[in-house]
């Protein structure tokens, strides 16, 4: 097979070969020794899944009740509104929502990603194993109690997701932490605070109880501004340190001695993973609420459409980006009346998960 | 003489409370074929662990290159030192070339991730233990013995001038046992590598090793070339185990024939 031409290969001495290792896998070198390993299979489907966002991206600024083109969007987001009102409710309105949307998919199938190699169990995702219900727990005290700014109840679903992160891994913790206690302790802190969410409900006046059952819904309405700022600069903060997870990440897949025999730190980047993961959930659910299923079935599509071997953190949150965006969009406008968008994952995420349970069935009998 | 490259001072070896040995010194002949026998549970594994720096020992210090081996950089002593754990988990789908590359990790950055040097290693780590036809397959599909020798051609190609393998025969039947020792045997000699070896098969081990060391109740009992410590006594001291022992026909080390079943002592 022969390398196939890029833009970039008769650039200035950046160069794509052949590994030779996999029928579709690549290096880019560049100047002073740099290079960077890459599956040709999964940087097409990672530009597939870009088209997808990109048209879930201007169909969502296009439709509502409020019908504007395709091509006048694209006139108002850079600049030139045809009218005001356009401008308001595209650059207003619908940008700030759809781009949450984008932002809390993509955290959630990373973090979904990062569990599931953690873990080594295609159920470990931080809504299974309690890590949303923490997070859920903190931010429906925060409602009741306080009653409580948006930006309160944010504080309160990331304090509540970290130190139940934090309990889980020291509950854990037996010489190192091993992915399937990790799933157990997770499952029963989940239960566990679960039922503390209900009893607050139980506890508390009828119209603190809806409000937080909304929230607990996981929704998108009413997301702004100030939105996007918050969950773009935690995204932000955590992207770089997966990038530098992801290599070490890999080893650890392959059991503990082999990585610590190749010189990887098994419990260092296992705490790294954890901590990582932990932050996107929990910023993804104060952002909008624990919208459930995004981040146990985002990464394990991201992984049947790259064909990818182990996590593909990248790939999955792409992934868990579109499966939210078009969510809402479902959840906004094909139904006849609007839901929030929770309602919705949760039966794509029913259906998946059915279809999970057989095929895995299955696969244990032939 | 200078000190070994790889050597145990005054280790003592736990789990949580449970002691495995005590005070246990070891040293590993640089350029040897070091293999490690006696009875299961006898900490010979326990052993090779804190060797490879698994397990941190209670007490007493491993050191590597003249240096105690936790003062390296992870990297630094995977680039010293290679392991082939008893077990490991082959990625969902992986390709026999990908796995192999992996082998390559200490030697590599965040941004250098793959050099001609990386290449080469992992060509040659795949023609010294025959997988090269197998390079695009699936490590899922292939045999036990395959999928032994596609490990063995990892930790080759991380290219270190010490290798530790735990137990590498086991779950493969006798002709894909020997093919495996033939290919330890090979590195050891053709390359200069420093082997050090846990096996089961007490005649594997005297035909291949060059060093033999013989532990029970996490002591070493004796240690020498098999030709000059296997006998009778050793035999039942280390495993309990009456026996005869002859001239392998092939070779002239040392075989052991278990006696035919009766009482024993009773004669």
């Amino acid at each position: 097979m022969t390398a196939p031409t890029t833009p970039a290969a008769t650039r200035r001495r950046l160069a794509v070969a052949p590994t030779d290792l996999s029928p579709t896998g690549y290096v880019l070198r560049a100047p002073g020794e740099l290079s960077v390993r890459f599956d040709r299979r999964v940087v097409l489907m990672c530009g597939l899944l870009v088209a997808v966002l990109i048209a879930v991206f201007v169909t969502s600024l296009a439709v509502g009740d409020f019908t504007i083109s395709p091509g006048d969007v694209i006139r108002t987001l850079f600049g030139n509104p045809t009218d005001p009102l356009a401008d308001f409710i595209v650059n207003g309105r619908r940008l700030p929502r759809v781009l949450v949307a984008f932002l809390v998919g993509g955290a959630l199938g990373a973090s979904g990603a990062v569990f599931q190699s953690l873990s080594r169990n295609p159920l470990g995702s931080p809504d299974v194993i309690g890590f949303t219900s923490g997070a859920s727990a903190g931010a429906v005290f925060v409602i009741l109690v306080t009653g409580g700014s948006m930006l309160q109840v944010a504080g309160g679903a990331v304090a509540g997701g970290l130190a139940t992160a934090v309990a889980v891994y020291l509950l854990a913790y037996k010489r190192g932490v091993q992915g399937f206690r990790l799933i157990l302790v997770g499952i029963a802190a989940g239960a566990m605070l679960t039922s503390a969410v209900h009893y607050m409900l139980m506890r508390a006046e009828l119209i603190q109880a809806a409000s937080a059952q909304v929230w607990l819904t996981g929704s998108l309405n009413t997301r702004a501004w100030d939105h996007v700022v918050a969950v773009g600069i935690g995204v932000a903060v955590v992207v770089p340190l997966l990038a530098v997870l992801s290599r070490p990440m890999r080893l650890i897949e392959m059991g503990d001695d082999a990585a610590t025999g190749l010189g990887g730190n098994a419990e260092r980047t296992r705490l790294g993973m954890l901590i990582a993961a932990t932050v996107l959930a929990a910023i993804a659910v104060a952002a909008a609420g624990p919208i459930a299923f995004i981040a146990l079935s985002a990464p394990h599509l991201a992984r049947r459409l790259t064909g990818a071997s182990g996590a593909a953190v990248g790939a999955a949150a792409l992934m868990g980006a579109v499966l939210l965006g078009a969510s809402d969009l479902v959840a906004q406008w094909v139904l006849p009346t609007p839901l929030p968008v929770g309602v919705v994952t949760v039966c794509i995420g029913g259906l998946y998960l059915v279809w999970l349970l057989a095929r895995e069935g299955r696969r244990n009998h032939v | 003489m200078s000190e070994p490259r790889l050597h145990g001072n005054d280790l003592t070896l736990a789990y949580d409370e449970r002691v495995i040995s005590r005070e246990l010194s070891v040293s590993i002949p640089d350029g040897s074929f070091t293999v490690i026998v006696g009875p299961n549970a006898c900490g010979k594994s326990t052993l090779l662990r804190a060797l490879a720096r698994m397990l941190k020992p209670s007490a007493g210090a491993v050191h590597l290159d003249g240096q105690l081996i936790t003062q390296y950089s992870t990297k630094e002593a995977a680039r010293r030192l290679g392991l082939l754990p008893q077990s490991s988990i082959a990625p969902e789908g992986i390709t026999v070339a990908d796995l192999v590359s992996r082998g390559r990790y200490p030697h590599q950055r965040l941004f250098r991730q793959w050099s001609a040097a990386d290449t080469a290693a992992v060509a040659e780590a795949m023609a010294n233990t025959g997988i090269t036809d197998l390079r695009h397959r699936q490590v899922d599909e292939l045999s036990g013995g395959q999928r032994q020798r596609v490990w063995l051609a990892m930790v080759l190609a991380q290219q270190t001038p010490i290798l530790l393998l735990d137990e590498p025969t086991t779950f493969l039947d006798i002709a894909h046992q020997i093919e495996v020792l033939d290919l330890c045997h090979d590195l050891h000699v053709s390359h200069g590598r420093t082997l050090v070896a846990v096996l089961h098969d007490l005649n594997h081990a005297c035909r291949y090793a060059t060093h033999l060391i013989a532990m029970r109740d996490g002591e070493i009992v004796a240690e020498g070339a098999p030709a000059a410590i296997v006998d009778e006594t050793l035999v039942r001291d280390v495993f309990g185990l009456a026996c005869r022992i002859i001239d392998d026909p092939e070779t002239g080390t040392p075989l052991v024939i278990p006696a035919a079943r009766q009482p024993v002592g009773a004669s």
